[in-house]
């Protein structure tokens, strides 16, 4: 079903690059290859190659400034939003390469949805936050019913459906990530970007948020970076172990199912970060 | 950065479990030296301290626990606790069939043996040393040792097999001997058992230190 979805952005992207969208297998939602990003002249991520399954969590772990959040911004172009940054490598949406000249960064994002560290609904009613990215992509369908929708896929519908035309910012900080989500997957993107969506958010907040991850997967390609790593162990299918060089580039480790990197990991780093004995 | 707490947790944890090990290997000495010496207040004591070791499982099983749910092991920490809590119960049956071979010792009274005890106590001194080694094989992360010691059990299950044809005859010569040769078989059976548990012991230590988990070899018995 999903490859369903995916055919018409597959062709999309890849009509107005030139690539054939047959490039990646269909398994892959997004993928890294050889990437390399820069910050001016200051390289922040050294040739990293990472696939990304379909319907797969992929968590992506590392100490402070291995380039986690530069990674995940790559992969749907918001990197080149801070002045002299630039990359290296392809990053493949769909089997097409999302840099390439003709793509539309901003329809891109529409395909590949961003969820941030701190919640941040707009400062509007909780169902104005739902349907506006729906009304700016031009849906014709009924907004009411796909607002719902969503807030039923963000597991927040039971708690918001008397009090739709609230303010977002009267929920709760918990209430307010699943209200981010609800507007991110609104607009149905084939990949869910989440960086660290769970720091600012209390014990069963998280939960909440974990559980609503293990859910979206089915209909989402999920790819979430955290510091948390019982998290990463508990809602993600593969794992994905940066480390920074001493240039302060950083790098890909390990790339595993998630159960063997928590279990037997194949690098002496891999184990020293995850068991705390890393220095 | 070291965790010294949680290192220092955890080799507290393999102490426990070494004590509990050297507790068992004693049992066992003293259940074949009551035996031997037809020595039934000794026999009873073995069957009295079973208690000892269960609680000392017990306890070990507890502090595993614990740590797992404090410190959120992952890795080689998760498969080191998870190997301590695999081996406390692979003593914990150990000290059980000390305790039969104690059990054996009583039912049999005053009475004195068959035969004279010569390959019994020789199992008995291999199983033990199989289980010294075994926890030895722990402490030094040592893969080839463990697998020598998953090798030494062919050692045991012949001599079991000598001493079962060996009863066998008693039993077949005169069928007064039945009884007698009977404990005995049981006697060579549970050493038989305790050298499977060392052989579960030295696979644990492979899982252990490779994270494979697999059967080293397969007992005859």
């Amino acid at each position: 079903m999903t490859t369903v979805r995916m055919r018409p952005i597959m062709t999309r992207v890849a009509a107005k690059t030139g690539e054939p969208a047959q490039e990646t297998a269909v398994d892959y939602a997004i993928e890294a290859r050889s990437l390399r990003a820069y910050y001016g002249e200051n390289l922040a991520l050294k040739d990293v190659t990472l696939p990304m399954r379909r319907n797969y969590v992929t968590a992506i772990i590392g100490p402070s400034g291995c380039g986690k959040s530069t990674l995940v911004r790559c992969l749907n172009r918001m990197h080149e939003l801070v002045p002299g940054a630039r990359i290296e490598g392809k990053v493949l949406f769909g089997g097409a390469d999302i840099n390439a000249a003709g793509v539309d960064p901003v329809e891109l994002r529409s395909r590949i949805g961003m969820v941030f560290q701190k919640p941040n609904p707009f400062p509007k009613s909780i169902y104005a936050n739902v349907a506006f990215g729906l009304k700016i992509n031009g849906h014709k369908g009924n907004m009411a019913e796909a607002v719902e929708r969503s807030l039923r896929q963000a597991a927040l519908w039971d708690e918001v459906k008397d009090r739709l035309n609230s303010p977002a910012l009267s929920l709760s900080g918990g209430q307010q990530q699943r209200l981010c989500i609800a507007r991110a997957i609104a607009i149905e993107p084939e990949v869910v970007l989440m960086d660290e969506p769970c720091s600012a958010l209390d014990p069963i907040a998280t939960m909440a948020i974990e559980d609503l991850i293990r859910r979206l997967k089915e209909r989402y390609s999920i790819v979430i970076v955290t510091h948390n790593m019982q998290q990463a162990a508990r809602v993600s299918d593969e794992t994905a172990f940066l480390m920074v060089d001493q240039d302060r580039a950083g790098y890909l480790v390990e790339f595993d199912a998630t159960e063997r990197i928590f279990t037997n990991p194949s690098h002496e780093q891999t184990e020293a970060y995850i068991t705390g004995r890393f220095s | 950065m070291p965790r010294v707490d949680f290192d220092r947790d955890l080799m507290a944890l393999q102490d426990e479990l070494l004590l509990m090990g050297s507790m068992v290997e004693k049992a066992i000495a003293k259940a074949m030296d009551a035996l031997k010496r037809r020595d039934l207040e000794a026999a009873r004591e073995v069957v009295r301290d079973d208690d000892l070791i269960d609680q000392k499982q017990f306890d070990i099983e507890d502090h595993c626990i614990n740590t797992m749910a404090t410190q959120h092991p992952v890795a080689i920490d998760l498969r080191h606790i998870v190997t301590v809590l695999h081996i406390s119960v692979e003593l914990e049956r150990m000290a059980d069939y000390a305790e039969g071979i104690g059990k054996i010792s009583i039912m049999m009274g005053d009475e004195p043996p068959l035969k004279p005890l010569i390959d019994i106590p020789r199992m008995a001194d291999k199983t033990a040393d199989m289980l010294r080694r075994s926890l030895d094989a722990l402490v030094n992360r040592d893969v080839e040792a463990a697998h020598r010691v998953c090798g030494d059990d062919d050692e045991v299950d012949a001599l079991y097999d000598q001493v079962y044809r060996e009863l066998l005859t008693y039993m077949i010569e005169d069928a007064k001997n039945i009884r007698r040769a009977t404990y005995l078989l049981w006697v060579a059976h549970d050493l038989e058992r305790v050298a499977d548990r060392a052989t579960n012991i030295a696979e644990r230590v492979i899982y252990m230190v490779t994270g494979k988990m697999a059967e080293v070899g397969a007992s005859t018995y």
